[in-house]
């Protein structure tokens, strides 16, 4: 069959950048695409109702339990066994410990160091299982193949669904630390003097270092969303990337909690490196044929 | 339903052709799912790529969006090359693909709404209300503020549909739009596409199913194995394939018709599966008169006299099989094997389109 010459009607558009810089990405792209995904999350009560129960019960139940017994404790021996147990924390949370008596003391500790692991599970636990299921749920609903086709970017798109990932369980996490911080204050504030959380290296904790965290995690995540077959498959992937990456993420910021101010601020900026890192790594694993589930995509 | 007349004019269609797919190649590991593609899409037509699950029709629509790279070939939609200039060219593209790719959580307002923000129309009250005017011209404004889950089949397609053209694109993809639907349905939604060829906007449409393409498709694209069988418009295919008239004649008498070869104009005599009728072979329409006129002459008492046309099915199974197809007007296929029945037509048709048999036609 001949062919007429292709033609020359479109010479003018400029060329896609094979791999656009930041500069380049169109911004407002990737907020529409990050705004819908959680638009979808908002309209699905079963997911965002486990997900606010999630954060209810780390930051909110367990807190008010465990610090509501410590400092109702009327037995004396018990409490003083107990006080007697932080001593196995590093010299330099110990002398952050504050508190004049053994109750006290006990609260605070529990407080400022050992309920760390709360600003971890919960966003990692959360933002994975949106994770998990974003790219390849496009895939399996049929809604890749939209994307596909629409002017958006690859990385656009990536970026879009990584927000979308990100800020729902970042957002629950940063309410949560709220309430946790005045539930801290309520319980423990009158053993100590007065209002005292959040202290300066759980600021550090939540606003430096979680996010690195939380992007690195994502960045995974993400590749395997793209990779795998179906959503099962991801959320299978998923839970084996994230347990130790939850262990990692737990061991570092305790270290940093017990740390000098300093040590959380260098562990935030290694954990930002490497997040950018695995950012650029995992804005590769989107591409057009894996939004279709083609057999060479996937 | 017959396809359209030889030379039926269609609508003014530009010189310069919207998407030209050359030898394109496309594996999808050991599948190749396009083996040499040739197609070109005349502007401001319909386009139907015809063929069965498989022949490589969505791998096309894919291509010419940039949605999927060729291995080989070369693709250009308005000139361009989806694989360099794809945000350039997808912008000028609205696209309907088998399922109909709709956020079920979203209501359809809010679907509409994400297309228009990714196609760069942006938020607000001129927005909302081209979204209401697409969704109008589909019948589908009334569920706009309905989540799409809870949708029909057909709504859903009418809302993918709407969806398509809220950027108001050059060219137009539907990959078989009606799948799932009923026909009432299917009617409209065919209605829908024509209507818009009526606006200046070019159509490719993808199906297998025939009766849609019927009466539909500008021009025709018979696809098998990721290749390109045949292309033209449907009068340019039916002249290619059945040059002469061919009338079915029916009579009390048969007997009668025994000599209706000796009938000046009369080419070729066949056999009907109804042993009452003949299937009268004619060098042109111009002889029908006459030869109705000798038979009657003959004491041929005739019961019926019906012009046979070729429907797109004729056309899609006698490029597809690739048999020597019987010289009945297209409404049936020869049996292979059977020497007996070929006949000039069929040397014909095979020395046009190359098939086995066209070595005697030379």
């Amino acid at each position: 069959m001949s062919h007429a010459p292709p033609t020359a009607t479109g010479a003018a558009a400029p060329a896609d950048p094979p791999h656009p810089g930041w500069r380049s990405l169109n911004w407002g792209r990737v907020r529409i695409v990050a705004r819908s995904d959680m638009r979808q999350l908002l309209e699905d009560k079963g997911f965002w109702m486990p997900m606010v129960l999630l954060g209810a019960i780390f930051f909110l139940f367990i807190p008010t339990v465990l610090l509501v017994s410590i400092t109702s404790i009327g037995d004396v021996e018990v409490v003083s066994q107990m006080s007697e147990t932080l001593k196995v924390l590093p010299p330099s949370a110990q002398a952050q410990i504050e508190g004049q008596s053994d109750q006290g003391r006990t609260a605070y500790a529990l407080a400022v160091f050992l309920l760390a692991p709360v600003a971890i599970v919960v966003p990692l636990t959360i933002s994975t299982a949106i994770g998990a299921s974003t790219i390849v749920g496009e895939r399996e609903r049929g809604t890749g193949e939209f994307l596909a086709h629409s002017p958006a970017h690859e990385r656009e798109i990536y970026l879009g669904k990584l927000l979308a990932s990100l800020l729902p369980g970042y957002a629950t996490t940063i309410v949560g630390f709220g309430i946790y911080s005045i539930v801290v204050n309520l319980f423990v504030g009158p053993e100590v003097g007065g209002w005292f959380f959040p202290t300066t290296n759980w600021w550090v904790l939540m606003l430096w270092v979680v996010p690195p965290f939380l992007a690195l995690t994502l960045s995974i995540v993400l590749r395997l969303s793209a990779r795998v077959k179906s959503t099962a498959a991801a959320q299978q992937a998923a839970g084996l990337v994230t347990l130790p990456m939850i262990g990692i993420a737990y061991s570092q910021s305790t270290g940093a909690l017990f740390g000098a101010q300093a040590a959380g601020l260098y562990l935030g900026a290694i954990a930002w490196v490497v997040a950018g890192f695995g950012l650029a790594r995992g804005m590769r694993a989107v591409s057009r044929s894996r939004l279709l589930g083609v057999a060479d995509g996937v | 339903m017959p396809i359209a007349a030889p030379g039926a004019p269609g609508p003014p269609a530009t010189a310069e052709p919207v998407v030209v797919l050359d030898q394109v190649r496309r594996r999808f590991g050991e599948v190749e799912a396009l083996a040499g593609l040739d197609l070109v899409v005349p502007a401001n037509r319909i386009t139907v790529l015809l063929g069965p699950n498989g022949a490589g029709k969505t791998t096309a629509i894919r291509m010419i969006t940039g949605a999927l790279d060729a291995h080989s070939g070369t693709v250009r939609t308005f000139g361009m090359d989806p694989a360099v200039q794809g945000e350039a060219v997808r912008l000028r593209c609205g696209v309907v693909s088998a399922k109909p790719a709709l956020y079920d959580r979203l209501d359809g307002h809010a679907n509409l709404a994400y297309a228009a923000e990714l196609y760069g129309l942006g938020r607000g009250p001129s927005v909302d209300a081209r979204i209401r005017d697409a969704a109008a011209r589909f019948g589908i404004e009334h569920a706009l503020d309905k989540r799409v889950g809870g949708f029909s089949t057909g709504m859903k397609t009418r809302l993918a549909l709407a969806r398509s053209i809220l950027h108001q694109p050059d060219l137009l993809l539907f990959d078989e739009p009606t799948s799932g639907l009923d026909p009432e349905s299917s009617h409209a939604v065919l209605e829908m596409i024509r209507e818009m060829t009526d606006n200046g906007r070019t159509v490719v449409m993808c199906t297998h199913l025939l009766l849609e393409a019927e009466g539909l498709a500008d021009t025709v694209v018979v696809m098998e194995d990721g290749r390109d069988l045949v292309a033209g418009t449907p009068g340019d295919l039916t002249r290619q394939f059945w040059p002469g008239t061919v009338v079915l004649v029916a009579a009390e008498n048969p007997d009668a018709m025994a000599d209706a070869l000796t009938i000046e104009g009369v080419a070729f005599v066949e056999p009907d599966t109804d042993p009452l009728r003949l299937r009268l072979h004619l060098d042109g329409d111009h002889h029908t008169p006459d030869v109705v006129g000798a038979l009657v002459a003959r004491g041929v008492r005739l019961t019926r006299v019906e012009p046979l046309e070729p429907s797109l099915e004729d056309l899609y199974f006698a490029v597809r099989t690739k048999k020597p197809i019987a010289d009945d007007g297209g409404r049936q296929l020869t049996p292979t094997g059977d020497e007996a029945l070929v006949t000039d037509r069929h040397r014909q048709v095979a020395a046009l389109t190359g098939w086995p048999g066209s070595e005697d036609a030379r």
